[in-house]
């Protein structure tokens, strides 16, 4: 990473490590660079390290390693309240004692801001997140939603510049939990702030983020923009974890400019595109997205499929199916007039481009 | 069309309106039935409580109520003077003494000494007013030879007899039930006439001992709350295991007598005791000039801080262990410093655990007894002690119930204040 791009991001990992008890590291040789007024969210399984790395930017956890940058400054000696960073906490941590009001108001007073300007920035922020009549309430007297949007105005009515979030909608319920992806994504547009945002459920990562860094096992697997993570995967990692993705492993038997000719174990021989796979004699993995397998003979790759199962789902029809000695090939098929109707117990043909398979580390 | 269940639910309907009450299946009537059948197992609830009500009914309830007749009934005079007790009804307690009121004093105290009971009236006259004592024995002693006009005669014995005060104390004892115990217990006098009188300056003994014993209680609570406040806070953030540890050391007197850790502040203490002994060795203090820890109110507060620290610590860790660190942490991503952070975010989340403790602590400290007598030496005493020297030194009982009934008041009085100030619901104890 050049010192140049590592001053001139608005937010940047660089080298970091962290381990809590000297033996394990949570985080390894973590590098991110977020631009000012990106949101960039951070999705991964359960203890990737999510937390960890939000809690070191916002400084409650010390990295072992390696530093944190904020407009080109290390601040890994701030501590926590001079970074001016926002936070909105998964279960909020609005205070329980001060009305919504005084919630609000609670970080204009830290800064020594006067009574009249403080009223004002609350009732503005107030008016932002819809909660005009709320003010006198305690946070007990709302409900989940109207919490989390109090709590969304606490980190954002210091104007902070950068804020983070942890899980925020974790415990909303779905119908909910969309309309706030929305507001949020709405309030980023419109504030033109920076956001830090940790989820584990990826259809929240996808519709939310500019860029959407894939955690797993303390490393950044992927970083990218949702539609590259999606149609684009750069590892078995990445494509197993966002979507659906069928996997068929092989070996590789020959390269052919940016294809690789793979003999996969189910007797098949495939063609597909090399984006992280070894040399040849390496084994595979080749990821297939579900949609993108046409019931028909003809395309670079076509194979026979038996149909093990069908799921009606409205819009499309879940085709479980064996191909190549997998019996967990999953087609979608699409309920356009005039479809091809499957029988379970069928054999058919099932083809892909070669454009759609990627050959990735096995 | 109608489906026909619907038909049957109408007929059942018309069934239990027109034709009487529902019955149950054995053909009881439903409601009749349903009684019973909670009256079985509310029976069985209580049978299961009832031993723990008798008790609490045997040990508690009947010895308040009786310690609350006793401050104001006494009947030791009334009981064995009848004749006297009788005419001094209608004595207004001002006017002189009629020869009728001596005739019936004479018959009493003959009657008295009899009965053996003089003892016991005149040590009740005493009371109100002292000096009387022997007055009474050396009457009664002669009353059987003395001749009419009594007045007379019993001036002739004594002629403090003639004393209004005298016979105003008689008046006094002579009702069953009165005030005078109460009155006596924050110092004024209760007069024949019905009035009450503060006593003279130098008299006066037990509301500064109330006040006394109210400002002790407030300084252990206070000195408890500065120790135990940080020792909760360790114990509530501390990982488990260290704070396991630490939770056996605040445990450790409960497992210890009294008793002992009472005599062990005594060794403690005292004036070449460890502490002194330290104090001389570090050159803060000479060895003439030792301070003097203990057999003062300095050992009384130091004693019972100790002893009612974990009764401060436990609501405290209570509270503290259910207050998420989210707070302290989104207190200080808002900008707040630490101290900032702490009270005004984590302070006002503990209040109900220092309301608990301060509560307990201090109605504890108010009727504490063993300590202050063991360690408390001359000026170390509260009101607890004064009321064991009446129930076993002085044995004026109902002095010492009326003391108790003013304890008693005092607390149910800071009680009701913190309900209305800090609200009871909001305590926690664990
Ligand atoms: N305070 C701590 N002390 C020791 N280990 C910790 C601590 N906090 C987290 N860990 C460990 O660090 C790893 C990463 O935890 P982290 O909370 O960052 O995961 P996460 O990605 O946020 O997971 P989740 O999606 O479940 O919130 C986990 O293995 C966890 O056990
Ligand atoms: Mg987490």
């Amino acid at each position: 990473m050049s010192q140049k791009s590592l001053q001139d991001a608005f937010v940047a990992f660089d080298h970091v490590q962290k381990s809590y008890d000297g033996e394990i590291l949570v985080v390894k040789d973590l590098n991110l660079q977020i631009s000012k007024g990106e949101f960039v969210t951070m999705l991964g399984p359960s203890g990737s390290g999510k937390t960890t790395c939000l809690m070191m930017l916002a400084g409650f956890e010390v990295a072992t390693h390696g530093d944190i940058l904020l407009k080109g400054q290390p601040i890994n000696n701030t501590p926590p309240h001079k970074r001016g960073i926002g936070m909105v906490f998964q279960n909020y941590a609005l205070f329980p004692h001060m009305t919504v009001g005084e919630n609000l108001s609670f970080p204009l007073e830290v800064r020594k801001i006067g009574k009249s300007e403080r009223e004002e920035k609350v009732r503005l922020v107030l008016d932002m997140v819809q909660m005009g009549d709320f003010a006198y309430r305690r946070p007990a007297q709302l409900s989940g939603g109207q919490q989390q949007r109090i709590a969304l105005a606490r980190a954002l009515v210091f104007d902070a510049e950068l804020v983070l979030m942890d899980e925020p909608l974790g415990a909303l319920d779905k119908q909910l939990r969309e309309r706030m992806q929305y507001e949020i994504k709405h309030l980023h547009e419109q504030l033109g702030i920076t956001v830090v945002y940790v989820t584990h459920d990826q259809s929240e990562a996808l519709t939310m983020s500019d860029r959407v860094a894939v955690f797993d096992d303390g490393v950044i697997q992927q970083l990218a923009k949702p539609d590259d993570l999606y149609e684009r995967p750069e590892n078995a990692f990445v494509a197993q974890f966002i979507g659906e993705n069928n996997k068929l492993e092989g070996i590789i038997r020959a390269q052919e400019g940016d294809n690789v000719i793979v003999d996969l174990d189910g007797g098949m021989t495939a063609r597909a595109l090399a984006v992280n796979c070894g040399a040849v004699g390496d084994r595979t993995m080749l990821s297939v997205r579900p949609e993108r397998v046409a019931l028909t003979g003809d395309g670079s790759n076509s194979t026979d499929a038996l149909v093990q199962e069908l799921i009606y789902l409205g819009d499309h029809i879940r085709c479980r199916m064996t191909v190549s000695g997998h019996n967990d090939f999953i087609v979608k098929v699409p309920n356009a007039s005039g479809h091809k109707h499957l029988v379970v117990g069928e054999n058919t043909k099932v083809s892909w481009q070669t454009e759609d398979c990627r050959a990735l580390d096995a | 069309m109608v489906p026909p269940v619907h038909f049957t639910e109408r007929v059942t309907m018309t069934d239990s309106t027109d034709a009487g009450p529902v019955l149950a299946a054995d053909g009881t009537p439903l409601k009749k039935k349903l009684a019973q059948a909670l009256f079985v197992s509310r029976a069985r609830a209580f049978g299961l409580v009832l031993p723990l009500l008798a008790f609490i009914l045997v040990s508690f309830i009947i010895p308040i109520l009786s310690l609350m007749v006793q401050g104001v009934k006494n009947d030791t005079y009334s009981a064995n003077m009848p004749a006297s007790t009788e005419i001094m009804k209608g004595w207004d307690g001002i006017s002189e003494p009629t020869e009728k009121m001596f005739a019936a004093l004479v018959l009493d105290l003959i009657k008295a000494r009899e009965e053996k009971s003089i003892g016991r009236v005149a040590t009740r006259v005493n009371r109100e007013v002292s000096g009387t004592r022997s007055m009474f024995t050396k009457a009664a002693r002669k009353a059987g030879k003395l001749e009419a006009p009594f007045m007379a005669a019993m001036l002739n014995i004594d002629e403090d007899w003639g004393n209004i005060e005298v016979w105003g104390a008689m008046k006094v004892s002579s009702q069953t039930y009165s005030a005078a115990f109460y009155a006596a217990a924050v110092d004024a006098d209760y007069n024949a006439d019905g009035s009450f009188e503060r006593l003279d300056e130098k008299d006066r003994i037990y509301v500064y001992l109330f006040i006394k014993t109210l400002l002790v209680s407030l300084a252990v609570t206070l000195a408890c709350l500065a120790l135990g406040y940080p020792v909760a806070w360790l114990l509530a953030s501390l990982p488990m295991r260290t704070s396991n540890l630490l939770m056996i050391l605040v445990l450790l007197p409960f497992w210890t007598s009294l008793l002992v850790r009472t005599t062990a502040w005594i060794a403690m203490l005292q004036s070449h005791g460890v502490l002194n002994n330290v104090f001389v060795w570090l050159g803060i203090t000479t060895d003439e000039t030792r301070f003097s820890l203990i057999y003062n109110m300095t050992g009384t507060i130091i004693a019972m801080t100790h002893i009612l620290l974990p009764f401060m610590i436990l609501p405290l860790y209570s509270v503290m262990k259910g207050i998420s660190p989210a707070y302290l942490r989104a207190a200080k991503s808002l900008g707040a410093t630490n101290w900032t952070a702490f009270w005004r975010v984590y302070f006002p989340a503990t209040i109900p655990g220092i309301g608990a403790g301060g509560l307990l602590v201090f109605i504890l400290a108010i009727g504490y007894y063993i300590t202050p007598a063991l360690v408390g030496g001359q000026d170390g005493q509260l009101i607890s002690n004064f009321i064991a020297y009446h129930m076993q030194k002085s044995l004026n009982w109902s002095l010492a119930a009326a003391l108790g009934g003013i304890l008693l008041v005092i607390v149910l009085a800071i009680y009701w204040l913190y309900d209305k100030v800090v609200g009871i619901d909001n305590m926690k104890m664990g």
